[in-house]
């Protein structure tokens, strides 16, 4: 049976069409439609409910050394309020799950991971830890509201003081009180666009729903769900767990290179990884040539030769073309690079390009 | 949702229009609904045969693709031109933005009235 994230009755007024997703009930789009709520977030605002990710709290002397062995990117560097994105593998070099890090204390640590796989990483991260760690699933004691686009900042402006609004992407303030809700705040998100994702406990997010939309109405905000979600990742490039990458794909291959440090002492899948050499595969960015929309896990070819599979792939809004991205034979993995989709038994013609589709204007 | 009198319908939510001898097909009010902001639709060439019963072209939402069945046998005798540009039309007028006119109907699958479509769609729903 499916769970409902504390917002489930709100997203039924609001006229979300609920489908099941990484065991929730969650909208997958409401009344406007994918692409108005899309558009909406490229110009203006749109807010999400991903009260479905995982969070586990880490804490004890150990953290840091139990994170830089569980993980594959290296927080010793990191400073308080900083978020770093990381990659976990399996021993053979696969992705267990991405994840994001949020430091909070030199012995505190919180990641927030994909809701389809939090069981099996809490239960890898428990196997995993060094003496003098512990880490605790607090999933079902947290809520999350995405708020995301260029309004985005003068919406909460209006609603927190600027000291409390977290500056630098990638960074983090915590214990920030929104009409006497504690929350934490960080300057992320999953849509190439300016934003922020808002915790709070359960029992306020009803709360914070309304009071973020009402607040955000003049400025255009709309709630947004799962299938704009997916598109605006798609059209930013950003990856999926079980797509772009999964337990039979390396970061590497999925060119997550940025958040795997070989030249740490160790890391779990560290070996595998050094010892697979040079790639023979990699991730790229297609762009439909031919007509129609290339999906995922759909069979790439330069004539006979199989060369790949798309990985993800739908109509992006905003480019308002369809885009697609793919695993492909490093030998034809070169920008320009024509190669054929087959689309339930149609050859549709592609070309390789930057996977980057849509990249924000810094004007903003 | 919209049905119109005039029309017959498929179960598997395409419209019939029948005039003297040629037929028109489209999808449904309900059909464009369940699928959302539609991006795509790929159309058969005029001169195709098509079979009752049996897909004739998909059409693709942001987030789904769907068959479309033909609910006669036939000929093509045109293709809806200005819907492959402009594929949002379905979502906006289904009944407008037909998808293919068949002519030579040699068979009609067994059809619902706007009524028992109706009926039909909120079994559906349930």
């Amino acid at each position: 049976m499916e769970l409902k994230t504390p917002l489930y009755d709100v997203h039924v007024e609001e006229g979300g069409k609920i489908v099941p997703f990484a065991g929730y009930l969650l909208p997958v789009q409401y009344g406007t439609g994918v692409i108005k709520e899309h558009m909406a977030v490229r110009e203006a605002c749109g807010m999400f409910d991903v009260s479905h990710m995982g969070e586990v709290r880490f804490t004890g002397k150990t953290s840091l050394a139990t994170l830089n062995h569980i993980l594959t990117n290296d927080f010793s560097d990191m400073t308080i309020g900083k978020v770093r994105y990381t990659v976990m593998c399996n021993e053979h070099g696969g992705c267990v799950d991405d994840l994001i890090i949020y430091k909070f204390g030199e012995e505190e640590y919180l990641a927030v991971v994909n809701a389809a796989n939090k069981d099996k990483d809490f239960a890898h991260m428990k196997a995993n830890l060094l003496p003098g760690t512990e880490a605790v699933d607090i999933s079902d004691q947290v809520s999350e509201i995405a708020l995301q686009g260029p309004k985005a900042p003068a919406i909460l402006a209006e609603l927190v003081p600027a000291d409390q609004i977290p500056k630098g992407y990638y960074t983090a303030k915590r214990g920030v009180m929104i009409d006497g809700m504690e929350c934490m705040i960080s300057r992320t998100g999953y849509t190439g666009e300016l934003g922020y994702e808002i915790y709070t406990a359960n029992e306020n997010v009803v709360r914070l729903w309304k009071l973020l939309r009402k607040t955000g109405e003049p400025y255009g905000l709309i709630p947004c769900g799962l299938g704009a979600r997916d598109t605006l990742r798609m059209e930013a490039g950003m990856p999926l767990y079980g797509h772009e990458m999964d337990e039979e794909i390396s970061p590497l291959e999925a060119d997550l290179g940025f958040g795997v440090k070989l030249d740490k002492e160790e890391f779990i899948g560290k070996q595998a990884l050094v010892e697979k050499g040079e790639l023979t595969r990699v991730r790229v960015g297609l762009e439909v040539v031919g007509r129609g929309i290339v999906r995922d896990h759909q069979d790439l070819y330069v004539g006979d030769k199989k060369v790949g599979f798309s990985t993800s792939g739908t109509h992006c809004p905003y480019l308002n073309k369809p885009v697609a991205m793919a695993l492909v034979d490093v030998a034809y993995s070169e920008l320009g690079t024509e190669i054929e989709a087959d689309v339930r038994g149609r050859r549709v013609l592609c070309k390789v390009v930057p996977y980057v589709f849509y990249k924000r204007s810094k004007k903003q | 949702m919209k049905v119109l009198a005039d029309l017959k319908y498929s179960k598997s939510h395409e419209w019939l229009k029948e005039d003297s001898d040629v037929c028109t097909v489209g999808l449904t009010d309900f059909a464009q609904e369940e699928l959302g902001d539609i991006v795509f639709v790929n159309l058969p060439m005029v001169g195709d045969a098509v079979t009752a019963g049996e897909t004739f072209a998909d059409v693709e939402s942001v987030k789904a693709v769907v068959d479309v069945y033909s609910p006669v046998t036939g000929v093509v005798t045109e293709v809806n031109e200005e819907l492959i540009d402009n594929p949002a039309m379905a979502n906006e007028a289904p009944y407008d933005a037909w998808l293919i006119k068949v002519a030579e109907v040699t068979e009609t699958e067994e059809l619902l009235d706007a009524e028992a479509y109706e009926a039909h769609c909120a079994a559906e729903k349930e």
